[in-house]
């Protein structure tokens, strides 16, 4: 009987946490036209989560792609297709590690930073100070952040993926010694526009839900320095798991 | 905090690195389309078998790629697969009689249609359908032929080793 409560009352705490994230993202798409006529501080915010993210993309982008180019070689080499690394290197970036793995850095670098920022806000009751001074602090702060990240998020996808090919053929093409030509002219041969948007839709959507969620958690913190930890905690966590879900969800949609 | 400046400046990087970059992935490892509607032909063949051929794979001829299939369709009265080729309007001398075989590239690529030459002295224009046509290489067809031919071979084994051996010699 007792279990039975315990787990009505999770159930019940779960549609509650889905209902509340669903409002607040569309009382933040309800402000967007009027963020917009601000556009410095959605400036400010891609600075904060895109540009400041950018090296920790492009260092994890080359390392990827190298892997991807050594675990590729290795397995192709036995049917003595090795010049075909360049297609599947390109489908796994475009495709699956690009988006995904840009979304789950983005979740650590810039999503903990979005979280802890407002949780703080919260905590030093920034935000019921705008609140007195009649300034909605979602349309302040929370919607600029809201737009940084789904504006970031993409572009860093797409650099991540760049950066991932030339990782790839530094691998592939300088080391292993696959023909450079062969490995490019497959590759262009194989991968048509629809699999560029392919990954471009799928990182749109992880840069809503990553940015969602990190703004959502830091907005609902409890205000008290653990309050605003288990935030930033519950940011990742949620994040990672949102992301890798949505992301079978969305191949499974992709590759009917 | 920094200056707006710096942000705004890096900023304005970011977002042209990550532009930069789609545009790299959609013009650099991305088939372009060989063909517009306005600067391509179009030419059809009926095969028997075209085996995997997809549509959107290349048509070649002495190893060019001068177009791309548009579609593929079965004809429920003849039973025969229809191709329809989009050809570049650049390659507008290709004679009427010219034959178009379903060939693999390499071990593991895919299929594609390669034309070669006739000899007439019209050309094919939009609209025009190859008659003389190869069908795909089904794999298992030619294990078959093969079998049958050793099976064959081993009933009158003494007679057939002969000449292979004098070939050798």
């Amino acid at each position: 009987m007792k279990t039975l409560r315990e787990l009505f009352d999770n159930l019940r705490e779960f549609l509650v946490a889905v209902g509340a994230v669903t409002l607040f993202l569309l009382r933040m798409l309800a402000h967007v036209p009027r963020a917009l006529t601000r556009p410095r501080l959605i400036i400010e915010q891609v600075y904060n989560s895109g540009a400041l993210s950018l090296v920790i993309i492009m260092i994890c982008g080359v390392f990827i792609g190298a892997v991807v180019g050594l675990q590729g070689y290795e397995v192709l080499q036995r049917f003595g297709a090795e010049e075909s690394l360049g297609v599947g290197a390109a489908f796994a970036l475009l495709k699956e590690l690009g988006p995904v793995v840009t979304a789950l850095l983005f979740a650590g670098r810039a999503g903990t930073a979005l979280a802890s920022e407002i949780g703080l806000m919260r905590a030093t009751d920034q935000l019921s100070a705008m609140e007195m001074m009649a300034v909605d602090p979602v349309l302040r702060v929370a919607v600029p952040r809201f737009l940084g990240g789904l504006i970031s998020l993409p572009l860093l996808a797409m650099i991540f993926i760049g950066i991932g090919l030339y990782g790839v053929q530094l691998v592939a093409v300088q080391q292993l010694g696959v023909e450079a030509a062969s490995f490019w002219s497959q590759m262009r041969a194989a991968v048509s526009i629809d699999d560029v948007t392919d990954g471009v839709v799928k990182s749109c959507v992880f840069g809503l839900t990553c940015s969602l969620i990190a703004v959502y958690e830091g907005y609902t913190a409890i205000p008290t320095a653990e309050g605003v930890g288990r935030a930033t905690t519950r940011t990742v966590v949620i994040s990672a798991v949102l992301v890798l879900m949505l992301n079978y969800m969305l191949t499974a949609v992709m590759l009917r | 905090m920094r200056s707006t400046r710096t942000i705004e400046m890096s900023t304005g990087l970011f977002v042209l690195l990550g532009f930069a970059s789609l545009f790299f992935l959609v013009t650099q490892i991305t088939n372009r389309e060989l063909s517009t509607d306005s600067k391509s032909y179009s030419v059809e063949a009926r095969f028997e078998n075209i085996g995997s051929l997809k549509v959107g794979a290349a048509v070649s001829m002495a190893g060019v790629t001068i177009g791309r299939v548009e579609s593929i369709k079965l004809d429920q009265s003849a039973y025969k697969a229809v191709v329809q080729m989009k050809i570049n309007t650049a390659y507008n001398q290709i004679p009427k009689d010219s034959d178009a075989a379903i060939m693999t590239s390499g071990l593991l690529g895919g299929q594609y249609i390669g034309i070669t030459a006739g000899g007439a002295e019209e050309y094919l224009k939009n609209g025009d359908r190859i008659d003389l046509v190869q069908d795909a290489l089904v794999l298992e067809n030619l294990i078959n032929q093969l079998v049958a031919s050793f099976s064959n071979r081993s009933s009158d084994s003494g007679k057939s080793q002969q000449p292979a051996e004098e070939s050798k010699k």
